[in-house]
């Protein structure tokens, strides 16, 4: 197990053993291609010998007085003798198929040829031996016909010009293998030296610097460096997001919380039955206050969260608008109030993350309660090819400057102690991570319209 | 092959087709032992060979040694008989017959010998590391020195030839081997025949003088040295230096245009039971101590030292020595219409006149 995760986790142990695969497969290839030649070159040379021997004797075959004589030449032995150490054998046929001459127990060749010359393997008294069969034809007066001349010998020499052609080969691919490994060992190193520049780089950052990579990298890795700044990137909108949020959130909460400390103590000092009630009421609506801001960080911070990792998914945005009626409805609204809505007839499809539309929808409405007058209006419509969500009241609106910032986090109305101020905030984190827009204005008949522009799903979009 | 045998060697085979009619002398171990008897067939006499059986048994006390002597012949005829039929007849064949010899290897019927310490051997004293040469025995003239003045000695064949034509004084008055009854004699002619040209006009002189024939080195020696006899042609120079030794009355000449050198070889039949000892016995022959028993107590050169052991007889330069390979090529004088042809035309050329 330690050797394969070395194999899966070395790039040069990994090319180095690939390579040293095939080098494995071209050695072997390489090394019987060597023997091969070997043995043909070495065939080749000393079939010569056999057949220039043969030659040799062929040459001295003669008729006398009648008779076929050979006078054995020494010269053709001598040739032979080229390969030391190899036994030899000869045998020459009349032109009657008798033996004239030579060791009777050296077979002939069994294949017919037409040709003057044969060269054949047989064994000679259980020895393998190479032969070569010469003819010749003899054409005297008193005796024409074919004479054959054999020579044969052991094959030891071939053998050892094989075997030592095949070994220098052998040698000779041993020390390239070698060679090209240590090579491919050593430009593996060279080629992954900006990996370890990039390291060296990384490792050397400030703990708290998550800013991108702007080092040079080798194309082959780009993506992957682009894939670690992307995620440092990430990383580095979430801290801060986390930073604020938390900033935010100890700002937000020590002002209520000192406010009702001092009405608390205030109470404690009052004797008045009807003034301590009155500043009871007053701690009571701080609470209410307090207790939104924390339901809202948290929907806040819910929607923080959900804005990168949770895929978006194509949604009826009337539907989101139902169910985020029901539950501020349920939730929140007094008794008495309601909530006129105007829904089209068709499907107003969106690409959204469901649960965080539904916040911002809420939030929608409890800003329009919190600061307009009812009857509030909730209307979702087609225009222009983008989905309209728009809340309304009849309330005297947010004055011009408010108006401009709405949506800045913690404007807030310090008449209405009970608002957290964060309502708008939500809204405008959820649009941002949704394509959408805020907008406001006023109608004719004097509603204000607070509300937001989504594009449609485009038709066949994944749901 | 074919049988090619002389008829002296048929007559042989018929009468005694193994070595046991050959002279056998046994030399048991000098230690009681349970080691194998070394069977050595050989064609050295007994007497010239005793030294080196001796200095063997004391160096290895556990070997027996039975010393087959025989003719080259003899021994020819039971080595090719032997090798075809793959017949068990010795350990160890030691022979001047190198043809035979050769035949017998190329045939496959010998041993390789590898871990002999033949290191040192030349490369014409072996063949596929199953058959060594162990001595250096060049073929001489031997002439009677008091028939010859010192200035009209011939240095080689072409002096020879111009000494016979010059006056009738040698008719009838030189040796040599009868090649129809001597392997070595007929093997000399052989390579001579294929060294130079000098070979025709030699037996052309031969024939003209009347040369008498022998089939024996002693007989050639025996004539030469009592004045029967002025010149002694193609005689194995290990006799003849080792008679000249003896008797002052011999002169020797190793031809200064080439003389011929062969070998007493050495080889393990595949056959043999005792392959170990003969393994040791020719590697005792080459060891430095065999070396010195061949030349000091056997009047042999040792195959080792070759020229160098020969250098104070010569009559040439070192480079007229030419030793005979031991290849295939000694197949060649084997081959029956090679020696049919070979020895009639020498029949006709020296129009014998056989030696009493």
């Amino acid at each position: 197990m330690i050797r394969l995760s070395l194999i899966s986790s070395s790039v040069a142990f990994r090319l180095v053993i690939v390579v040293t695969g095939f080098l494995a497969l071209a050695a072997c290839a390489g090394v019987y291609a060597a023997y091969s030649y070997g043995r043909a070159a070495a065939d080749q040379a000393f079939d010569r010998l056999l057949t220039g021997a043969a030659l040799q004797i062929a040459e001295r075959i003669s008729v006398d007085d009648g008779r076929t004589v050979v006078d054995l030449p020494l010269s053709a032995f001598e040739l032979l003798s080229l390969a030391p150490d190899d036994r030899v054998f000869y045998r020459v046929v009349g032109p009657r198929g008798n033996t004239l001459t030579g060791f009777d127990a050296l077979p002939l060749p069994t294949a017919e040829t037409t040709g003057n010359k044969i060269i054949y393997e047989t064994a000679y008294r259980g020895v393998p031996v190479r032969a070569v069969e010469v003819r010749r034809r003899l054409a005297e007066q008193s005796i024409s016909g074919q004479t054959a001349v054999i020579v044969a010998h052991t094959m030891d020499a071939r053998a050892g010009l094989a075997r030592d052609i095949a070994a220098k080969a052998m040698a000779a691919v041993a020390l390239a293998t070698l060679v090209i490994i240590l090579i491919t060992f050593w430009a593996t190193r060279f080629a992954l030296k900006p990996l370890d520049r990039i390291e060296t780089s990384i490792k050397a950052r400030d703990p708290t610097d998550l800013s991108p990579f702007t080092g040079k990298a080798p194309r082959e890795i780009e993506a992957l460096v682009a894939a670690i700044n992307h995620f440092m990137g990430r990383l580095d909108s979430r801290v801060r997001d986390m930073q604020d949020f938390v900033a935010d959130t100890a700002h937000q909460m020590r002002t209520p919380i000192t406010a009702m400390r001092a009405q608390t103590e205030l109470a404690l000092e009052e004797d008045n039955p009807q003034r301590l009630k009155a500043t009871l009421i007053k701690i009571r609506r701080r609470a209410v206050g307090v207790s939104r801001l924390m339901e809202q960080l948290l929907s806040q911070a819910l929607v923080i969260h959900r804005s990168d990792t949770v895929p978006l998914s194509k949604t009826d945005l009337r539907r989101i608008a139902l169910e985020a009626e029901r539950e501020y409805r349920t939730s929140s609204l007094k008794q008495g109030d309601g909530i006129e809505l105007d829904f089209p007839e068709d499907n107003v499809p969106v690409m959204c993350d469901p649960f965080s539309l539904r916040e911002a929808i809420k939030n929608l409405l409890a800003n329009a309660f919190t600061h307009g007058q009812p009857p509030v209006t909730l209307k979702v419509e087609i225009k222009d090819g983008f989905a309209l969500l728009k809340v309304s009241d009849r309330g005297p609106g947010l004055s011009a400057e408010i108006t401009e910032k709405a949506g800045d986090r913690y404007i807030r109305n310090e008449d209405k102690p009970e608002s957290a101020g964060l309502g708008i905030s939500i809204v405008r984190q959820v649009l941002n991570s949704h394509q959408g827009e805020l907008f406001t204005w006023r109608a004719e008949d004097s509603a204000l319209w607070l509300g937001f522009r989504l594009p449609l799903a485009k038709e066949g979009a994944d749901a | 092959m074919k049988s090619a045998l002389s008829n002296i060697a048929i007559a042989a085979m018929l009468l005694a087709p193994t070595l046991s009619h050959a002279a056998t002398t046994e030399f048991p171990a000098r230690r009681e032992s349970k080691g194998a008897t070394l069977r050595i067939a050989s064609v050295t006499d007994l007497p010239v060979f005793r030294p080196m059986i001796d200095a063997f048994q004391s160096r290895y006390p556990d070997i027996a040694i039975s010393y087959e002597e025989s003719t080259s012949d003899t021994l020819d005829v039971v080595l090719e008989k032997a090798c075809l039929e793959e017949k068990d007849f010795a350990d160890l064949v030691i022979s001047s017959s190198l043809p035979r010899q050769i035949w017998f290897v190329n045939e496959g019927c010998a041993e390789p010998i590898d871990e002999v310490a033949q290191g040192g051997l030349p490369n014409w004293a072996q063949w596929r590391n199953e058959i060594n040469g162990l001595t250096y025995e060049p073929a001489v003239i031997v002439y009677n020195k008091a028939a010859i003045p010192p200035d009209k000695v011939p240095r080689n064949r072409f002096d020879l030839i111009d000494l016979l034509r010059s006056s009738n004084t040698y008719n009838g008055k030189v040796g040599t081997y009868d090649i129809e009854r001597s392997g070595v004699g007929y093997f000399f002619a052989f390579e001579d025949s294929e060294q130079a040209s000098t070979w025709g006009r030699l037996l052309e002189s031969f024939g003209r003088n009347r040369v008498k024939l022998f089939c024996c080195t002693g007989e050639i020696l025996d004539r030469v040295a009592d004045g029967r006899l002025l010149f002694g042609y193609n005689v194995l120079g290990s006799y003849a230096l080792e008679r000249m030794r003896k008797d002052n009355r011999l002169g020797i000449i190793m031809p200064s245009d080439y003389t011929l050198v062969m070998s007493r070889t050495a080889f393990i039949p595949k056959t043999a039971k005792a392959k170990a000892a003969a393994k040791l016995f020719i590697d005792f022959v080459l060891s430095r101590e065999g070396q010195s028993i061949l030349e000091d107590k056997m009047n042999f050169t040792s195959s080792l030292r070759g020229a160098e052991g020969l250098k104070d007889q010569l009559t040439g330069g070192i480079d007229s020595l030419r030793p005979i390979a031991l290849t295939p090529a000694l197949l060649v004088p084997l081959d029956q219409e090679k020696k049919r042809t070979f020895i009639e035309q020498w029949r006709q050329s020296v129009n014998p006149d056989r030696g009493p």
